[in-house]
C-alpha cells in the first residue's frame, strides 16, 4: 500500500475497492437516509468530512498513541468530530438535521471511519491519510447518492424536490412506486448494485470474504 | 407504565420498528455473523443483554446529568440552565464501551462456560450501531426509565430474532443455484429486503 501512487490513494476506494459494495462496511446507518436525494447528499458530505478529518488527525498523532489504548483514542477523535458536524448541521440546515435524526450520531459507529483510522491512518502520513479519507468518503457517497437517486425518482417522481416524472394523480403519467419509499427497497437496490458491479468485474466476486 | 403499554411497546419494537430491518442498524455484524444459526443466536443473546443494560443506564445518565436543567438537583443555582445534551453522543459511546468491558469481566469470572462461547462477540458489540442507535432513539423520544428498560430489552429481542431468521435462510441458501454475480453478498441483501417486507406487514397492528 505504501508504494502506491498518491492518486491511487484517492481514487481506488471510489471504483476499485468501494467500501460499501466490496468491503461491506458502513451500510449500517446509511440506508435509512436515502428516501430523498437531498438527505443522502447531506449525509454523504457529513461522512466524508468526518472520515477525512479523523484520518488526518489520527495520522498526525499516530506516533504518540500507545498501542494498548489506540481504539479509545480513535473513538474520542471520531466522536468529537461527529459532535461538531452534528452541531453545524443543526445550526445551518435544521430541517434536514431533523430528518436525519439519530443517523448523524451513528456516524461514530460507522465501520468505514473506524476501519480507515485503524487500517490506514495509523500507518501513513497526514496528507495521504487525508486523501484516503476523502476517497473512501466519496466511494460511500457514490452508493448512497445512487440509491437516493433511484428511491426518490421512482418513489416520488421528483429529484431534490423538483418534479421529473409528473404523477398520475396530478394529471401526469407516472404512477409512483410506494415500495421505493419503504426500507426493503434500499436492500434490493444495494443487492442489484452489487450484482451489476460483480458481473462486470468478475475478479472481485472471487475475493469476497463473506461468500459462502 | 401499565402492562398494556409495555406489551404494545414490546410488540412495536420487535416487529414493526425492528432495529435491523426498519432502521438498518447493526448491518455490518448482521451480515457478517449470520452464516450459521448457532453463532447468530449467540450474538443475538449478547445484543439483548447489552442493549437491555445500556439503554436504561444511558437513560439515567441523560436524565440526571445531560438534559437541559438536569443538573438542578445539585442545588447550585448557576447550574440550573445548563444544557449538556450535545455531550450525549460521547457519553453514550463511553458507557457502552465500559458496560461491554464490565460484562466481559463479569462473565469471565462467574460464568466461564458462557464467556467462552459468547466472548468473541462481545467486543464486536461496542461498535454495533444497533446499540448506540437504541440509546439515541431513547434520547430523541424522551423515554422514562421504565420505558427505556422495556425498549432496550425488546429492541434487542427484535434484532436477535431478525439475525436468527436470516441465518436460517442463509443456511438453506447454500444449496441453491444462484447467478454468478449475485452469490454471497448480493443474494443476502435481497433476502434481507424480502424479510424486511415481511416484518413491515406487522406495521398496522396496534395492541
Amino acid at each position: 500500500m505504501a508504494a502506491s501512487k498518491t492518486t491511487d490513494v484517492l481514487f481506488d476506494p471510489v471504483f476499485k475497492s468501494n467500501p460499501i459494495a466490496l468491503q461491506v462496511l458502513g451500510i449500517c446507518s446509511a440506508l435509512a437516509v436515502t428516501t430523498q436525494l437531498d438527505k443522502a447528499l447531506v449525509m454523504s458530505l457529513a461522512v466524508t468530512v468526518v472520515v477525512a478529518c479523523s484520518n488526518a488527525i489520527i495520522a498526525l498523532i499516530r506516533n504518540f498513541i500507545p498501542n494498548s489504548i489506540r481504539i479509545i483514542v480513535q473513538m474520542t477523535v471520531i466522536s468529537s468530530l461527529v459532535i461538531v458536524v452534528d452541531q453545524i448541521l443543526k445550526a445551518f440546515v435544521p430541517s434536514v438535521a431533523d430528518q436525519l435524526s439519530v443517523f448523524v450520531g451513528l456516524i461514530i459507529t460507522n465501520c468505514i471511519v473506524m476501519g480507515r483510522a485503524e487500517g490506514f491512518a495509523m500507518k501513513n502520513g497526514v496528507f495521504r491519510s487525508f486523501l484516503d479519507g476523502v476517497g473512501n468518503g466519496l466511494g460511500y457517497s457514490l452508493i448512497l447518492v445512487a440509491v437516493g437517486f433511484f428511491r426518490e425518482l421512482l418513489g416520488s417522481g421528483t429529484l431534490l424536490g423538483f418534479t421529473i416524472l409528473p404523477l398520475a394523480t396530478e394529471g401526469g403519467f407516472y404512477v409512483r412506486n410506494g415500495l421505493m419509499l419503504t426500507p426493503p427497497s434500499a436492500f434490493f437496490l444495494i443487492g442489484l448494485f452489487i450484482w451489476v458491479l460483480r458481473s462486470f468485474r468478475t475478479d472481485q466476486a472471487a475475493k469476497d470474504p463473506t461468500r459462502d | 407504565m401499565t402492562l398494556e403499554e409495555i406489551g404494545s411497546m414490546f410488540f412495536k419494537s420487535v416487529f414493526s420498528e425492528n432495529l435491523a430491518l426498519a432502521f438498518f442498524l447493526g448491518m455490518c455484524t448482521f451480515l457478517a455473523v449470520s452464516k450459521t444459526v448457532k453463532n447468530a443466536f449467540m450474538l443475538g443473546i449478547a445484543v439483548i443483554v447489552v442493549q437491555g443494560v445500556t439503554v436504561p443506564v444511558n437513560n439515567v445518565i441523560y436524565r440526571n446529568f445531560l438534559r437541559e436543567g438536569a443538573l438542578s438537583w445539585t442545588g447550585i443555582s448557576y447550574l440550573n440552565n445548563v444544557d449538556l445534551s450535545f455531550l450525549g453522543l460521547i457519553s453514550f459511546i463511553g458507557t457502552i464501551a465500559a458496560m461491554v468491558q464490565i460484562l466481559e469481566l463479569f462473565l469471565d469470572r462467574y460464568l466461564p462456560a458462557l464467556y467462552n462461547t459468547l466472548g468473541i462477540f462481545l467486543p464486536l458489540i461496542t461498535v454495533n450501531c444497533a446499540i448506540l442507535g437504541g440509546s439515541l432513539f431513547m434520547q430523541e423520544r424522551d423515554y422514562t426509565l421504565a420505558e427505556s428498560v422495556t425498549y432496550g430489552f425488546s429492541s434487542g429481542v427484535g434484532w436477535a430474532l431478525a439475525i436468527c431468521c436470516l441465518a436460517g435462510v442463509r443456511e438453506k441458501l447454500r444449496y441453491s443455484d444462484i447467478p454468478e454475480g449475485l452469490r454471497g453478498l448480493g443474494i443476502t441483501f435481497i433476502t434481507v429486503g424480502l424479510m424486511a417486507m415481511a416484518f413491515m406487514a406487522f406495521g398496522g397492528i396496534d395492541i
